[in-house]
């Protein structure tokens, strides 16, 4: 009898969770923040020898690829060097412009750098768990970017981790725009590996190919970081392979572009693709 | 064996690794494994173990046990609380009621009685997260993580046997 009662109570605590949740997802997600925060230690720990034996294994595959590597490499490289020289005269030309305009710069972003300590899976929800947290700086809201381009924003604060909901969660909404036609659209994920593109003008013309960056509507993000490439535009919509793979991800950078702190705004502008 | 007086603390010891294994399968769930796509199918190894352990050894995973795994499964997958307690706590109730049909049998029996409780908890999982957010989950994603989790099932209850038989005081 006491067990029956015990039962009752217990899923009916799980119930009042769950419209707790729904009524005060703040006060829900500060509970998430706290487990996550006692779990993070134990996740850092057990994360990091998995992490050198995939170094290992993935060394001993690469060794054959070095002289392939080497080649594509130089010839990169001396493609790279060509863009140098000319973001150099742009930048000089950005500058004369910018000085003929009196342009005031904007704050310069901030950002922290985290590593992954959870890839928390499954097929319902899509966010990964960073090390850093509110004693690092990190805040709500903020941007989460890779060498790539946008990770997604940072969900949950804890004290020393930060929950990072992916772009292409279920509940992921970002304003973005076709980078060479500037038409906007919203791109919202669907738990799927590919997000997709709704609210586009009407009359908007997508082809498979363009490139796709957030248009800074909203707030939430400055314009300008890269997301990815429409796939396919069919009649069941229109959908684009991000460029950030989810499984790659190691280290990510959190940016508060809300702060009047000043860091090394070019390597962030650079790493995050922000075209300015 | 140890000395009488340090038996009991040896018992009590034993008597939580139910528990404690339960709880290091929903953190090892959770690390970061960087293979494309696999994290996305990843078998949910909690509820193999919560299964295993209402079948065999009840009294020492109570229903408040498993309910706290619960928490700490939706706290670290980021699915809304309250979510995996319900459905952890209906998998653990469903086989409990089933006592009698599981005592003896056969380890395909147990299986085949896990392919249906799972593909229960797994649907139980989907419609509540799909109401609790207003839409669907997509339900690809969850068949294909049920087939892993399914496939899966008989290495962990093995170590899980292993443990039970060599570690666990008998009832």
């Amino acid at each position: 009898m006491g067990d029956r009662i015990m039962n009752v109570i217990l899923i009916g605590a799980s119930l009042a969770m769950l419209v707790v949740g729904k009524a005060d997802p703040q006060f829900m997600e500060g509970v998430r923040s706290n487990i996550s925060d006692v779990a993070a230690p134990i996740l850092e720990t057990l994360a990091r020898p998995i992490s050198n034996a995939e170094k290992v294994i993935s060394e001993i595959g690469t060794i054959s690829e070095i002289r392939a590597e080497n080649e594509s490499l130089r010839g990169e490289n001396e493609r790279l060097l060509q863009w140098q020289s000319a973001a150099r005269k742009l930048e000089i030309e950005n500058r004369q412009l910018k000085g003929l305009l009196n342009f005031a710069p904007g704050a310069e972003p901030g950002f922290i750098t985290a590593g992954i300590i959870a890839d928390t899976g499954g097929s319902f929800v899509r966010s990964i768990l960073a090390n850093a947290g509110s004693r690092n700086g990190v805040k709500k809201g903020n941007a989460v970017i890779t060498s790539d381009g946008l990770v997604g924003r940072v969900q949950g604060v804890g004290r020393r981790s930060s929950r990072i909901l992916l772009i292409t969660d279920l509940n992921s909404r970002i304003p973005v725009v076709i980078e060479s036609t500037r038409t906007r659209a919203i791109m919202a994920g669907d738990n799927s590996e590919r997000p997709k593109l709704i609210h586009l003008p009407p009359g908007a013309t997508v082809s498979p190919g363009d490139r796709v960056v957030t248009s800074g509507h909203g707030g939430a993000f400055p314009p300008g970081i890269q997301i990815g490439i429409v796939t396919t535009v069919d009649e069941k919509g229109i959908f684009l392979q991000p460029f950030v793979h989810r499984e790659r991800i190691e280290f990510v950078r959190i940016v508060d572009y809300g702060l009047k702190g000043i860091l090394d705004a070019d390597s962030a502008a650079e790493g995050a693709g922000v075209s300015r | 064996m140890k000395s009488g007086f340090l038996q009991p603390l040896d018992l009590v010891a034993r008597n939580i690794t139910p528990f404690i294994i339960t709880m290091l399968l929903i953190i090892i769930s959770a690390i970061p494994t960087r293979i494309p796509e696999f994290s996305y199918i990843a078998p949910v190894l909690p509820l193999m173990a919560i299964y295993h352990w209402s079948i065999y050894r009840p009294d020492l995973l109570p229903a408040w046990a498993v309910f706290a795994l619960g928490i700490l499964q939706d706290a670290l997958v980021g699915t809304p609380f309250g979510v995996s307690s319900l459905v952890f706590l209906a998998v653990h109730l469903v086989v409990l009621s089933q006592q009698v049909f599981f005592t003896g049998k056969s380890f395909a029996v147990v299986w085949i009685g896990f392919s249906m409780v799972s593909a229960a908890a797994f649907i139980m999982t989907w419609i509540l997260v799909s109401i609790y957010f207003g839409q669907s989950t997509g339900l690809l994603g969850v068949f294909f993580q049920y087939l892993v989790t399914l496939g899966s099932f008989p290495v962990l209850t093995w170590i899980l046997m292993v443990w039970q038989q060599k570690m666990l005081p008998q009832e």
